[in-house]
C-alpha cells in the first residue's frame, strides 16, 4: 500500500468537505474492494475519508411504500433485517449471497453501488427494484445511476447517503456465482412492481442492464415459462475465461426463469 | 502521518502507533506478536486472518488498523479460557480432527464461532455455505463441517458464557 | 455416519486425538513467518513481468538510494560471488541413452527471464514495505522475446527457452517393451483410443513459502529457517550445490509448516537468496511470499498431453497399453521434476490390471511457464487418470459393465507378488475385494433407479469408478539410483531415552499436517511401553535430527516409521543386556513385552524406565560389556516400494440448464496396509479426494497462450475447492498388510488424489453419455457437451 492520509468524517457534511477540492481523495465505506485495491497498489489516493463514524448513514427504515437502506448499512444487516425480510425478501436473500460472511459483515450497500463492479449483486437490486439512490445533494433514479464499467452518475466528491427501494408486489433474485471469486457471473433480479415488471441483469455485461422483452412477457404472464425462449444477444456481454458471452447469454435465461420461480415462492 | 490506535484486544486495552496504511493484521502479528492470525492470500479470500471485531467475524487483512479505533478485537489467542480450557469450538475441532497443518485453523475457528451468533442451528449445507470465506487445503472440509456442527451444539449447551464471547 | 470417539492416548489402531492440535487451535503454532530475529531485514524479490525476455541491464541506483534500503542484489552479483545453479535431483536419459538437457537455473536470472514471476533482483531493507517500495524503483531494461507456452506446441517451436535445448525437448524417454506391445496390438480384437489433457495445477498450500537467512560471523555459521518438507535435503543442496558451504556450518530448520503437497519439497531460489544476503550483510534476512508470488513461482503440478491406446481381445481382456505423453516441465528443472512424468508415471501404467505388454514414451518440454514438479500424487494421478479413463471408454465401446471389465482384468491376490511389465513388483493387495466393498457401500445395484429418479428432477446422474494403485514408500536407494536418482532415499531416526524414562524420537521426515507427532508417538508408546505424554517426536531441525530425506510420496511411515522401529529394536536389544545384568539372568532368558523385561519362567521383572535410569546412572551396570546411555540411531532403506490401492466410486448430478456438476455420493475403499491412527488416515483420504475433485471440476492453471501471462494468478481466478463444493465422504479401509516392511504399512497421504480426479470424470462422462471431456469439467464445458450431444452431428 502506498501511503495516504486518513480522516474520520463526523458527518455527511464533514465527509463531503474533506473531499472537496481534492480529486485524489476518496471515501472509505466498508473497504471490501478499496482495501484489496490499495494492497495491490492499484490505487494511490491522497486521503481516505472514513464514513464509518457517521451514525445516521447506517440503518434500515420503512418510509411509506419503500424500504430505505442507509449507505453504510452492511450486507449482513440487510440480510438479517426483519424489515427487509418482511417487505422485500429477495433483497435480503441477495444481500445474504454477497461474497462471504466476512465481506457481508463489513461491506456496505453504498460502497458496493458506488464501485459499480459489473459482477456485484446490488446493481441488479437497484435496477431491478427501480430504486432511487439518495446522495448528499440529489436523488438519482436507478436507470440513470449505472453508466458503464465501474462508472456511475456520481459527481466527484458526491456521497451516497441511502438507497430507497420501492416495495414490489413480489421479487426474486438468483445468481450464478463464479466458482472462484463468488461474484456473479450472471445474476438476475425479477420484480413485479407497481409500475410494472422489471428484469435486471448483473454480471453479464459491462454494467447492470434491463431486459425489456422479458419484462413484457412477464407482464403478460408472470410465470417462468413466459421467459422461455427469450434470448439476450451475446455480442455485448462479457467474455472471459470464466464464461463466454454465449454461455452468459444462456445463463441470463436460466437465472431469469429461476428468479421468477423464486418470486412466486 | 502516524496515528495513535487505541483498541481492546482479547479483553485488554492496547495503544499502538500506526500508519494509516497499516492493516489490522499487521498490528496483530507484528506489533502485538499475536501470530495466531495468519495471512494466506492477498485478495481477501482465504480467511486465515479472520478475527472478531465487536463480536463479528472480519478479515483482518482487509481492514486498515485505524478502522478498529476504539473497537474490540478478539483473536484466536483470546478464545480459550485463561485457565487453558479450550473453547467448545476449539475442542470440537480437536475431537473431529478438523485440522491438519493448522494454518487455516485460527480463521476457520473464528468464522465458526461467529456462525453461532447468526445461526446456532445451522445444518450441513448452511455450515458449508458459511465457510465460503475460509479455504482449507488439507482436510477436504469433511471433518471441519462435523466439528462446526458439534461446536455449535456445545456452545448452545454451554449457554451464555460462550455466546457472549 | 457414526464413528468411534477419539482418545487421548493409545497404541496402533487407536483414534488418538492429535498431540499437535492444542498449539494450532490456540494460535501458538510457530510457522516461519511467525519468527523474527533481532536486527532482521526484509527481502522483496523483483519478479519478471514477462514470460520471456533478455535482461539488457538493471539500474539499481534509485532503489539503492530509497529509504531504508540496505542492499540490492542481482543475478550478476550472485554469479560474481560464485553462487551456483539450483540443481535437479534426477537424471533421465533420451531413448538413445544420451542424458537429458540440463540448462542452468540461477537463483536470480542472469541474462534472461524465462517465466512470469522469474526472480530478477532482491531488495533488502529495514522493513518489507520499504523493500517493496524500492523494488518498484528498480529499472530493468528488458528486450521482450516471443514465448513458448502451450505444452503440445513446445517441441520444435521456433523459439527456444534455453540454448541448451534448441528444440525445447529436455528428454524423449521410453519405458516398457515396445516390440511386445506392438505384437499385442497386432492381435487385438479391439483397440480403444483416447486423447486427453491432464490439466495444470497450482498446489496452493495455505501457508505461503517463507525463508529466513542468518549468519553468525563469529562462529562462521549459517541458519536457514524455511517452509520445507525436507530440511535436511535442503541443507544438502544448499551446501553441495548452490552456496557451496560445509554442512557442519549450516543449520536448516523447518518449523511448523502449513501444508506442502509437494510444493515445499524443492530447493527454491529464495532460500539461496536469503542465506546469501544474510552473509553479505551479516544480518538476518526474511522473505515471505505474497500469495500472488506463490501462484507465479511455486512449482506447479501435472500438465500432460497424452494419447493412449488399449488393445483387447474379444472378451475385453487387456492385451497391451500404448501411451504417448508430452509433459511440461516449465522454464527450469525443479528438484524432482524430471522423475515425475517418467519414473513415478510410466512405472504405474499397469494399474491394478494384468495387462501383459505396456509401452510408454514421454517427451518432456521446456516452456516459458513456472517450473512443474511433484504435486500430491506426482505422476501417479496422471497414470491413474489415463488408465481409468481409457478402461471406462473401452467398457463403453465393448458394451461391458464398468465394474465387470475391471474385475475381468484385475491382478488377483493369488498372483502376488506380481511383477508388472513396467518394472514394479506388487507385494500385496486384494483389488477385487476393494471393488466389491465399494460397490456394496454405494449400492451399485440401486444406481439405475437413482439415475431415473434424478432424471425426473431434470438432472443427469452418473456413476464413476477409479481403481487405483500407487507406488509409495519412496524408495529403495539402489533401485532409485539405477533409475537416475542422484541421492539415496532411506530415512533415519534416533530414539533417545532420558534418565527418568521419557523418550525423544528424532526423525528425518517432516510433518506439515500429517500428524507425525501423534502417529509416531503411538508406535513408540506401544512398543516401548511408555505413556504417550512421555514421548516427544522431534522433526524439522538439521541440528537435532539425523540426516533424512524428508516427507513426500507417502513415505514418512513406511520409511521413516521403519527407521524408528529399527532404532527401537536397538534400544530393546541393549536394554535386554542391561536387564539381564540387573536381574542376574542370561540375556537369552530375558523376554520383552510392552516395556517390561522378564526372566523367562519367573516373576522377576524390570521396567524399561528403570533400565534407562540404570543406563544413565551406571552404578550397577555391565560397564565392561556395554556403554552407558540409552540412545540409538537407525537408518532404514526400504526393500521395495509399497503399493497402497483401492477403489473409489462417486455419483454426480448435472444440472442440464447450467452444466453445474454436484457430487452427491463418494465412497472410498482403501488398502493402506496396517492403519496406525484411523482418524488421521481418514483425514488424509478426505483431503486427497478434494484435491482430486478440485482437479476434475474446479482447478485449472491458465497461461495466455501467446503472451505467457498467468491468467489464474489469484484465488479470484483460480478456483480452490470450498466447503460447499464437496460432499461428505464414506471411507473404509481394507487392511492387507504390506509384506516388505515390518510395520505392514503402505502409506495413505496421496491415495485420495491418485484416484479422485479419474473417479469424478468417469462419473461426469457417464452422466453426460459421452466418451470423454477434458478436465476441469467446468459448468460451461459441461453445458457445451450437453449442447453438442443434443445435435445429431456430434453423435459419436
Amino acid at each position: 500500500m502506498y501511503s495516504f492520509d486518513y480522516h474520520t468524517a463526523a458527518s455527511v457534511a464533514d465527509a463531503v468537505k474533506a473531499r472537496a477540492g481534492d480529486n485524489e481523495a476518496t471515501f472509505l465505506a466498508g473497504g471490501m474492494t478499496l482495501v484489496p485495491t490499495l494492497k495491490q497498489r492499484l490505487a494511490m489516493p491522497s486521503t481516505l475519508v472514513d464514513l464509518s463514524g457517521i451514525a445516521d448513514l447506517a440503518g434500515i427504515r420503512r418510509e411509506g411504500d419503500a424500504i430505505v437502506v442507509g449507505a453504510m448499512t452492511t450486507h449482513a444487516d440487510v440480510a438479517a433485517s426483519a424489515e427487509v425480510m418482511g417487505a422485500i425478501p429477495a433483497l435480503a436473500a441477495l444481500a445474504n449471497g454477497i461474497g462471504d460472511a466476512q465481506v457481508r459483515n463489513r461491506g456496505t450497500i453504498g460502497g458496493s453501488i458506488a464501485n459499480a463492479d459489473p459482477a456485484a449483486d446490488y446493481p441488479a437490486a437497484v435496477l431491478g427494484l427501480g430504486a432511487t439512490v439518495v446522495t448528499d445533494r440529489r436523488e438519482i433514479d436507478a436507470e440513470s445511476f449505472f453508466t458503464g464499467l465501474f462508472e456511475t452518475a456520481l459527481e466527484e466528491g458526491e456521497l451516497i447517503t441511502a438507497v430507497r427501494f420501492p416495495i414490489p408486489k413480489r421479487a426474486g433474485y438468483v445468481k450464478f456465482p463464479s466458482p472462484a471469486s463468488r461474484y456473479a457471473v450472471v445474476g438476475v433480479m425479477v420484480a413485479e412492481t407497481a409500475k410494472g415488471v422489471r428484469v435486471a441483469v448483473t454480471g453479464a455485461g459491462p454494467a447492470a442492464f434491463r431486459v425489456e422483452a422479458m419484462e413484457d412477457a412477464l407482464a403478460r404472464d408472470f410465470r417462468p415459462q413466459a421467459v422461455e425462449g427469450i434470448a439476450v444477444a451475446a455480442d455485448r456481454l462479457n467474455d472471459d475465461m470464466h464464461a463466454s458471452a454465449e454461455y452468459r447469454a444462456h445463463l441470463v435465461g436460466v437465472m431469469a426463469r429461476r428468479a421468477v420461480q423464486a418470486a412466486l415462492g | 502521518m502516524s496515528e495513535t490506535l487505541s483498541l481492546t484486544v482479547n479483553g485488554k486495552p492496547v495503544t499502538v502507533p500506526v500508519e494509516p496504511n497499516t492493516l489490522l493484521v499487521e498490528v496483530l502479528r507484528q506489533q502485538l506478536r499475536l501470530t495466531g492470525t495468519h495471512v494466506g492470500c492477498d485478495t481477501s479470500q482465504c480467511g486465515a486472518c479472520v478475527v472478531h471485531l465487536d463480536g463479528r467475524s472480519v478479515k483482518s487483512c482487509t481492514m486498515l488498523a485505524v478502522q478498529a479505533q476504539g473497537r474490540s478485537v478478539t483473536t484466536i489467542e483470546g478464545l480459550a479460557r485463561p485457565d487453558g480450557e479450550l473453547h467448545p469450538m476449539q475442542a470440537a475441532f480437536r475431537e473431529h480432527h478438523g485440522l491438519q497443518c493448522g494454518f487455516c485453523t485460527p480463521g476457520m475457528v473464528m468464522s465458526a464461532v461467529d456462525l453461532f451468533r447468526v445461526n446456532p442451528d445451522a445444518d450441513e449445507d448452511e455450515i458449508r455455505a458459511w465457510l465460503d470465506g475460509n479455504i482449507c487445503r488439507c482436510t477436504g472440509y469433511h471433518n471441519i463441517v462435523k466439528a462446526v456442527r458439534t461446536g455449535l451444539e456445545a456452545m448452545k449447551a454451554g449457554g451464555a458464557r460462550h455466546a457472549a464471547e | 455416519m457414526t464413528e468411534a470417539r477419539t482418545t487421548d492416548s493409545g497404541g496402533v489402531g487407536a483414534r488418538v486425538a492429535r498431540v499437535e492440535d492444542r498449539r494450532f487451535l490456540t494460535g501458538r503454532g510457530r510457522y516461519t513467518d511467525d519468527i523474527n530475529r533481532p536486527g532482521q531485514l526484509y527481502a522483496c524479490i523483483l519478479r519478471s513481468p514477462h514470460a520471456h525476455a533478455r535482461i539488457k541491464g538493471i539500474d539499481k541506483s534509485a532503489a539503492e538510494a530509497a529509504p531504508g534500503v540496505v542492499a540490492v542484489f542481482t543475478g550478476a552479483d550472485m554469479a560474481a560471488d560464485g553462487i551456483g545453479s539450483l540443481p535437479c535431483g534426477w537424471l533421465i536419459h533420451f531413448k538413445d541413452g544420451s542424458p537429458m538437457k540440463e540448462p542452468p537455473h540461477p537463483p536470480l536470472a542472469v541474462d534472461k527471464v524465462r517465466h512470469v514471476g522469474d526472480q530478477v533482483a532482491v531488495v533488502v531493507a529495514e522493513t518489507y514495505r520499504q523493500a517493496k517500495d524500492a523494488a518498484e524503483l528498480l529499472d530493468v531494461d528488458y528486450e521482450e522475446l516471443p514465448a513458448v507456452v502451450a505444452t503440445a506446441a513446445a517441441a520444435g517451436a521456433a523459439v527456444a527457452v534455453h540454448d541448451e535445448a534448441p528444440d525445447n525437448i529436455c528428454y524423449d524417454w521410453e519405458w516398457g517393451d515396445r516390440a511386445k506391445t506392438e505384437e499385442a496390438f497386432a492381435k487385438a480384437a479391439h483397440v480403444t483410443r483416447l486423447d486427453l489433457v491432464n490439466n495444470r495445477m497450482i498446489p496452493n498450500a495455505m501457508e505461503p513459502r517463507a525463508a529466513i537467512g542468518e549468519y553468525d560471523p563469529g562462529a562462521d555459521e549459517y541458519t536457514l529457517t524455511t517452509t520445507s518438507q525436507n530440511p535436511q535435503l535442503i541443507r544438502l543442496l544448499l551446501c553441495g550445490f548452490t552456496m557451496g558451504l560445509p554442512e557442519h556450518k549450516v543449520r536448516v530448520v523447518a518449523p511448523d509448516v502449513g501444508g506442502g503437497f509437494g510444493s515445499k519439497i524443492y530447493h527454491y531460489a529464495e532460500e539461496v537468496i536469503v542465506v546469501y544476503a544474510a552473509k553479505k550483510l551479516a544480518r538476518p534476512v526474511k522473505w515471505t511470499a505474497e500469495r500472488s508470488e506463490s501462484f507465479q513461482a511455486d512449482a506447479h503440478g501435472r500438465d500432460h498431453v497424452t494419447h493412449v491406446e488399449l488393445a483387447m481381445d474379444e472378451q475385453a481382456h487387456f492385451l497391451g497399453l500404448r501411451v504417448s505423453t508430452t509433459a511440461n516441465l516449465g522454464a527450469y528443472l525443479s528438484t524432482f521434476s524430471t522423475c515425475i512424468p517418467t519414473i513415478l508415471y510410466a512405472t504405474l501404467l499397469s494399474g491394478q490390471y494384468k495387462t501383459p505388454a505396456i509401452h510408454a514414451e514421454v517427451k518432456a518440454v521446456f516452456t516459458n511457464t513456472a517450473p512443474v514438479d511433484a504435486y500430491r500424487g506426482a505422476g501417479r494421478p496422471e497414470a491413474c487418470y489415463l488408465i481409468e479413463r481409457v478402461v471406462d471408454v473401452a467398457a463403453r465401446e465393448m458394451n461391458i459393465d464398468r465394474a465387470e471389465i475391471r474385475r475381468r482384468n484385475f491382478i488377483t491376490p493369488d498372483m502376488m507378488p506380481y511383477a508388472t511389465p513396467v518394472g514394479l513388483e506388487y507385494d500385496s493387495g486384494d483389488f477385487p475385494r476393494n471393488l466389491d466393498d465399494a460397490l456394496k457401500l454405494i449400492d451399485y445395484e440401486g444406481f439405475e433407479a437413482r439415475r431415473q429418479e434424478a432424471a425426473k428432477r431434470g438432472k443427469l446422474r452418473g456413476i464413476g469408478f477409479a481403481s487405483y494403485i500407487e507406488a509409495c514408500g519412496i524408495a529403495p536407494s539402489n533401485v532409485a539410483g539405477a533409475l537416475g536418482a542422484r541421492a539415496g532415499l532411506y530415512d533415519s531416526a534416533e530414539v533417545r531415552f532420558h534418565p527418568t524414562g521419557s523418550v525423544s524420537v528424532m526423525v528425518g521426515v517432516h510433518s506439515h499436517g500429517q500428524g507425525h507427532e501423534t502417529t509416531f508417538a503411538q508406535i513408540v508408546s506401544e512398543r516401548l511401553g511408555v505413556p504417550m505424554d512421555k514421548v516427544e517426536i522431534v522433526h524439522g531441525d538439521s541440528n537435532r535430527t539425523p540426516f533424512g530425506m524428508g516427507t513426500y510420496g507417502s513415505r514418512s511411515l513406511a520409511v521413516g516409521g521403519m527407521a524408528i522401529v529399527k532404532a527401537m529394536d536397538k534400544v530393546i536389544a541393549k536394554s535386554k543386556k542391561i536387564a539381564a545384568h540387573l536381574l542376574e539372568a542370561s540375556v537369552e532368558d530375558i523376554e520383552y513385552t510392552d516395556g517390561t523385561f522378564t526372566v523367562a519362567g519367573t516373576d522377576k521383572t524390570i521396567g524399561i524406565a528403570e533400565i534407562a535410569g540404570a543406563a544413565y546412572v551406571p552404578h550397577n551396570y555391565p560397564l565392561d560389556e556395554l556403554e552407558p546411555g540409552l540412545d540409538e540411531q537407525a537408518f532404514y532403506d526400504p526393500k521395495n516400494f509399497t503399493f497402497p490401492n483401492g477403489t473409489q466410486i462417486c455419483e454426480v448430478e448435472i444440472d442440464t440448464d447450467t452444466g453445474v456438476t454436484k457430487i452427491v455420493r463418494f465412497v472410498a475403499v482403501d488398502d493402506f496396509g496396517r492403519v496406525i491412527n484411523p482418524m488421521i488416515v481418514e483425514g488424509q483420504v478426505h483431503g486427497g479426494l478434494v484435491q482430486g475433485i478440485g482437479q476434475a471440476l474446479l482447478e485449472n492453471c491458465v497461461y495466455d497462450p501467446q503472451s505467457g501471462q498467468l491468467l489464474t494468478g489469484s484465488f479470484m481466478d483460480y478456483t480452490m475447492p470450498r466447503a460447499d463444493d464437496v460432499p461428505f465422504f464414506e471411507v473404509k479401509t481394507n487392511e492387507v498388510l504390506c509384506k516388505t516392511n515390518e510395520l505392514g504399512v503402505k502409506g495413505c497421504g496421496e491415495a485420495g488424489t491418485i484416484g479422485g480426479a479419474a473417479c469424478v470424470m468417469n462419473a461426469v462422462c457417464d452422466a453426460l453419455g459421452v466418451p470423454h471431456i477434458d478436465m476441469p469439467a467446468t459448468p460451461e464445458r459441461v453445458w457445451r457437451a450437453i449442447q453438442s450431444n443434443q445435435t445429431p452431428a456430434a453423435a459419436e
